[in-house]
């Protein structure tokens, strides 16, 4: 049994090696183990004193660098992450309370690979590329070589993520990230969805990119390459929500039936096309989106 | 295995002994003895268990104790001096948002952290920022007058 404090990637990387398990804010790890999910680690490494992983900033030849340590607290309010990453900073909002926020870090839920963490499908849809590294070297790998299944990733024990990356965007571009809940604070997501678009000089659609929450053993992308070329329109939005609704392959539960999942996943989808393309547009949609929509506004 | 660490609660040094596993809550409540933070679900769902750590909100009862080493741990016990209450704790008694006061704690804890951020919350914002605390007695509208009150300069 140890418990090691971290702080540098290099502490981790070695305490790794020797067969310790990262804890970053513990809001998945220590509430599972005392759910009895899993028994707590015997070694524990923790992350939240290592600075170099709480950092955001520009990746060097273009793009976003945000740091797996980041909190969804500081995601929420990061002004490069709401200009060119909005729907991360829409997920981020949704999460639990604020001391879940201020606890819980972006790499904590992407490494838990939950089909429901509330940032999957926003990274899915912004083309982001998770750093691992270990001390063998370092690789990246997309969100859909990451994820393989509920509660599994790719990643070997001994890989820290140490970054998820995100490509530069054009002008002209959104994201949106929309989720189907019952209460606006300490809920996972019944279904959501995210989008990500690039509107061309004439409005049309040059780039278009949905996936989807709590539909399946993973963030699911939509195949939505029919709609490049057109105009953002009720029957490209009604098209979307189709794909969207033909792609979940969702299970029944207590919080809700696979037929509602999979219908309402097209709903959430839709609006989550219809805000990237506003804020795409230049319209300023607050975060979250669901808010500013109206989901869950207080009355 | 039991990990030897310090933890600093309410600007005081407390030396411990106690296994890696142990939350946060129950090192406070039965190794230092400070019994003013609650276990409500023991869940992370309903907040009696806030405390602040650095300042910001954290559900004591899933939080490691070892991990909390060279931070600054306040509980409830940490908001009056001596005996004279913070205005917080004293506008959430004159308005009665204490019925029951098993939430109260935790209440106080994240609603402190709020009024730290936003000297003027709006109510959805004390709204937000009570969200991880469940009061079954009062249907919050009390407490959330008492935070208004007290940003109010009350
Ligand atoms: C009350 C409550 C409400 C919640 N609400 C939501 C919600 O609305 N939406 C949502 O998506 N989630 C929610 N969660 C889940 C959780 O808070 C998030 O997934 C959070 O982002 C996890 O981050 P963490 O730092 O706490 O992870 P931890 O629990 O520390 O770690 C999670 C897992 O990832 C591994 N890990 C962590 N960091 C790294 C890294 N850098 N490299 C490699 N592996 C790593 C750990 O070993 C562990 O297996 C909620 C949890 C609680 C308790």
């Amino acid at each position: 049994m140890s418990f090691t404090i971290a702080n540098t990637i290099d502490d981790v990387l070695t305490a790794l090696a020797a067969g310790a398990r990262p804890i970053a804010g513990g809001t998945d790890l220590v509430v599972g183990a005392r759910q009895g999910k899993a028994p707590l680690p015997a070694d524990l490494v923790a992350l939240d004193r290592v600075d170099e992983l709480r950092t955001i900033g520009p990746e060097p030849g273009g793009g976003i660098r945000i740091g797996a340590g980041v909190t969804h607290a500081t995601l929420v309010h990061d002004a490069t992450v709401v200009g060119a990453a909005t729907s991360i900073a829409d997920a981020s909002a949704l999460v639990g309370s604020p001391a879940t926020r201020h606890v819980g870090t972006l790499g904590g839920n992407v490494m838990n690979g939950s089909p429901a963490m509330d940032t999957g499908a926003p990274l899915m849809v912004l083309d982001a590329a998770a750093e691992l590294r270990s001390l063998r070297g370092t690789r990246r790998l997309t969100m859909t070589e990451l994820w393989t299944g509920p509660g599994s990733t790719a990643a070997e024990p001994d890989e820290l993520c140490t970054a998820l990356v995100l490509p530069a965007e054009s002008d002209r571009s959104g994201s949106a990230y929309v989720r189907l809940e019952y209460r606006r604070a300490m809920e996972i997501a019944v279904v959501g969805a995210a989008a990500a678009v690039t509107l061309a000089d004439d409005g049309t659609i040059a780039r278009l990119a949905v996936a989807l929450a709590a539909v399946a053993p993973t963030i699911v992308a939509v195949d939505v390459s029919a709609m490049i070329g057109h105009r953002v329109d009720d029957n490209v939005l009604a098209a979307v929500a189709l794909a969207a609704s033909d792609t979940a392959t969702p299970i029944d539960d207590l919080r809700a039936s696979a037929d509602y999942r999979r219908h309402t996943v097209g709903v959430m989808a839709r609006r989550a096309v219809d805000a990237a393309v506003r804020r795409a547009g230049g319209e300023p949609i607050g975060v979250p989106v669901n808010r500013s929509i109206g989901i869950g506004v207080a009355s | 295995m039991s990990e030897s660490f310090q933890l600093r609660v309410n600007d005081v040094e407390y030396p411990l002994s106690v296994d890696q596993g142990r939350n946060l809550l129950g090192v406070i409540r039965t190794e230092i003895g400070l019994t003013g933070t609650k276990e409500g679900c023991d869940d992370c769902e309903c907040g009696a268990c806030m405390v602040l750590i650095d300042g910001q909100p954290v559900n004591s009862c899933s939080y490691l104790a070892v991990q909390a080493q060279g931070r600054e741990i306040t509980t409830v016990e940490g908001l009056a001096e001596g005996d004279e209450l913070d205005r917080l704790q004293r506008n959430l008694l004159e308005v009665g948002g204490v019925q029951c006061g098993f939430c109260t704690p935790g209440m106080l804890m994240s609603a402190t952290a709020l009024l730290a951020e936003h000297d003027d919350p709006s109510d959805d914002e004390i709204r937000i920022g009570l969200s991880g605390n469940l009061c079954r007695c009062t249907g919050y509208a009390r407490i959330i007058e008492a935070v208004r009150r007290t940003a109010d300069g009350a």
